[in-house]
């Protein structure tokens, strides 16, 4: 890792790299987050309203079909938020640009209850379609795992002292857990084949839910990755706020 | 083949601790590093040692060239003088121990196990470890900790005998040796509050 | 490269341990399964493959804390960093070194163990060679586990933490392939499977490791 840089003629990075900038950043994310937070809060509104109490009860599945409107978004989110945290670990070990692994830091926490939020919507659906509250069905599994790595992530955080530190082993390690999260997945499905329905949106027309109940579990989607998003930009901001605490402290203290 | 500094900055938990810093060390030559704790010399001998990166400047012929000696000394204590010493040498592609021995009075130690010895004794064999890496360049951080008259002569004497056979030696230390080494003081090159050299923390300010 | 691996067995015979410590572990958590969930034969001989693969996965697990943080103690980390020998070869070495000193001696045991825990005769073979390849893919993420947790004083329960997901392929396809041996089902694709997984990991993971290990030593 060399980081020899010319410091003689600092590079003025224009466009998207010039966020990577912290306090360019925080005046980007104070600009941006009222407009995300209130678009967020419509459509989780609007859609949880639209697919609670305006869609049909399923033939089969009856009521109990309306968690689909957390449970599918949240599980999305989960594994997108963990791969947002591999591109900004990415980013962060190409770049060294210190707003992305704050980024990484700062979206842990949400991926983890997102993971947490589809687990217990999960459960409580699979409780009246299996009978139990929890099966070794290979999509819970691969969830239940994916948690670990969240956890196991967020640990290593809280135990390295070193911001930068922590932002590299932390970075190697989502990296390498990446891997393994998809070597996991290969190895549950070979070891249990599901009960588990199947992808409940796909671009295969044939195999979606119908449109009664699409639309609105869209919107929700929508809802909860604007959520994502503003969480993430708010904690990245507070991220961002501690670190320059602790470097003005460390200047400070030095005299 | 010499080690050649320009304009080094040097780094501690994201905060610079040196900057500006430029020397040379040709073959025979030694430098004596002097500051008070906290100013440094430490980090700056990590640095050249490549354990960690500068953050600005160049370092010109240490690849490969350097052996180092930092405040442990890598010792297993359930392993006698011997193998200790053997390892090392074998890590460093080198053979023949018994000079290093010599050097250093370990010779009576030889079949001692490490756990066994005081702590002179144990600087003494961590110093004896310099001489079977057979690497030009010696970085050594505060060697005479712990060590007797006797043993800081037999350290002066080897550090002598390595210049004279065309080595260099970086020594951070507070004591005379009695070598003709320049000295460099590292307090002028202490980073201020406003170093701008791109430290981690300063994306932050 | 040979040096640091006869340095490793060395000091793991003479600081006792090394070999002991391990297998003791192996043997207790045998021993205290059927005081979990019965004596009956039929039920332990349908669990032993499973058990003994656990077993065997922790007690490696157990031993993997001294991996690396004895030599960063006492600075020979810093100092094999320096020397001319690549780190990550340095890393794969003290994974080998951890294998034949704990792995190794937890696939020569479990024939023992398979006894207590009444294991189909059909299911021995299978079982050992299933550790014997698997158990090199757990020594190798554990040592990445070391490298990463190694500045963290205690840092053995947060490696835990973090070793265990990533020893789930590993588990699975393990276990599996001794599970379908004892039944006499055919044990070739699980088997396969591990292979393949402890080849990768073998191959890349020392690459994983000394980078956060270097990390660790700035």
């Amino acid at each position: 890792m060399s980081m020899t840089e010319d410091t003689a003629t600092p590079k003025r990075p224009s466009g998207f790299w010039s966020y990577a900038n912290p306090v360019k950043f925080l005046g980007l994310s104070e600009r941006v987050l009222p407009a995300l937070w209130g678009l967020a809060a419509l459509s989780l509104i609007v859609g949880l309203i639209w697919g609670f109490f305006f869609t049909p009860d399923d033939f089969r599945q009856g009521s109990t079909v309306k968690i689909i409107y957390l449970h599918v978004p949240s599980a999305m989110m989960a594994i997108n938020a963990w791969v947002m945290m591999l591109v900004a670990s990415l980013i962060w070990l190409i770049r060294r640009h210190h707003v992305s692994a704050l980024a990484a830091k700062a979206a842990a926490p949400v991926g983890v209850v997102m993971t947490l939020i589809a687990l217990c919507t999960g459960a409580i659906w699979g409780q009246p379609m299996w009978g139990d509250w929890w099966a070794w069905d290979p999509r819970l599994t691969s969830f239940l795992i994916l948690f670990l790595f969240y956890l196991g992530y967020i640990a290593l955080w809280e135990a390295i002292e070193d911001p930068d530190t922590a932002a590299d082993l932390t970075s190697v390690l989502c990296l390498v857990g990446s891997v393994f999260a998809v070597l996991s997945r290969y190895a549950v499905n070979f070891w249990n084949q599901g009960l588990h329905q199947g992808a409940s949106l796909s671009l295969d027309k044939e195999e979606n839910v119908a449109d009664v109940f699409y639309f609105p579990l869209l919107v929700c989607i929508a809802g909860f990755v604007l959520l994502f998003l503003a969480l993430v930009l708010y904690r990245t901001g507070t991220e961002i706020r501690l670190r320059r605490t602790r470097a003005l402290q460390a200047r400070e203290a030095r005299l | 083949m010499t080690l050649t500094i320009r304009d080094l900055c040097v780094a501690r938990g994201g905060l610079p601790v040196l900057q500006g810093l430029s020397f040379t060390l040709a073959p025979g030559q030694a430098l004596i590093l002097r500051g008070p704790n906290g100013s440094g010399k430490t980090t700056l001998l990590r640095t050249l040692a490549g354990l960690q990166p500068p953050l600005a400047g160049q370092i010109d012929g240490a690849e490969e060239q350097i052996a180092y000696a930092a405040h442990s000394d890598g010792l297993k204590a359930m392993l006698s003088v011997r193998e200790n010493l053997t390892f090392w040498a074998d890590v460093f592609g080198q053979s023949d121990i018994v000079p290093a021995l010599d050097a250093f009075a370990l010779m009576p130690l030889i079949d001692r196990l490490a756990g066994t010895l005081s702590a002179g004794q144990k600087r003494r064999l961590g110093l004896a470890r310099m001489l079977v890496t057979g690497r030009p360049i010696w970085m050594l951080d505060e060697p005479t900790v712990s060590l007797d008259v006797d043993a800081v002569a037999q350290f002066a004497v080897a550090v002598r005998r390595h210049l004279a056979a065309g080595g260099m030696a970086l020594i951070a230390t507070h004591i005379d040796l009695g070598l003709e080494a320049e000295v460099l003081d590292v307090t002028p090159f202490r980073a201020t509050q406003d170093t701008r050299a791109g430290a981690s923390d300063e994306a932050f300010l | 490269m040979t040096a640091l691996l006869r340095r490793d067995l060395k000091l793991a015979v003479r600081a006792g341990g090394g070999f002991g410590l391990g297998l003791a572990f192996f043997l207790i958590v045998t021993v205290l399964v059927p005081f979990g969930v019965g004596p009956q034969s039929e039920l332990l001989s349908r669990i032993a493959p499973g058990i003994l693969w656990l077993g065997a996965l922790l007690a490696c697990l157990l031993s993997l804390d001294r991996l690396l943080a004895l030599d960063w103690e006492d600075g020979t980390l810093d100092l094999l960093a320096t020397s001319p020998l690549p780190l990550e070869a340095a890393l794969g070495i003290k994974a080998l070194a951890h294998w034949i000193t704990t792995g190794l001696p937890l696939v020569l045991a479990v024939p023992v163990l398979g006894i207590l825990l009444n294991l189909p005769a059909q299911g021995y073979g299978w079982l050992v060679l299933s550790l014997l390849l698997g158990t090199p893919a757990l020594s190798v993420i554990g040592t990445f586990g070391a490298a990463l947790t190694v500045g963290v004083k205690r840092g053995g329960l947060l490696m835990s933490l973090l070793v265990l997901p990533l020893y789930v392929p590993t588990l699975i396809f393990g276990a599996e392939a001794a599970r379908r041996g004892a039944t006499g089902m055919d044990p070739l694709t699980p088997l396969l499977m591990l292979s393949g997984i402890t080849a990768g990991v073998v191959a890349i993971m020392p690459f994983a490791s000394a980078a956060a290990l270097r990390v660790n030593l700035r």
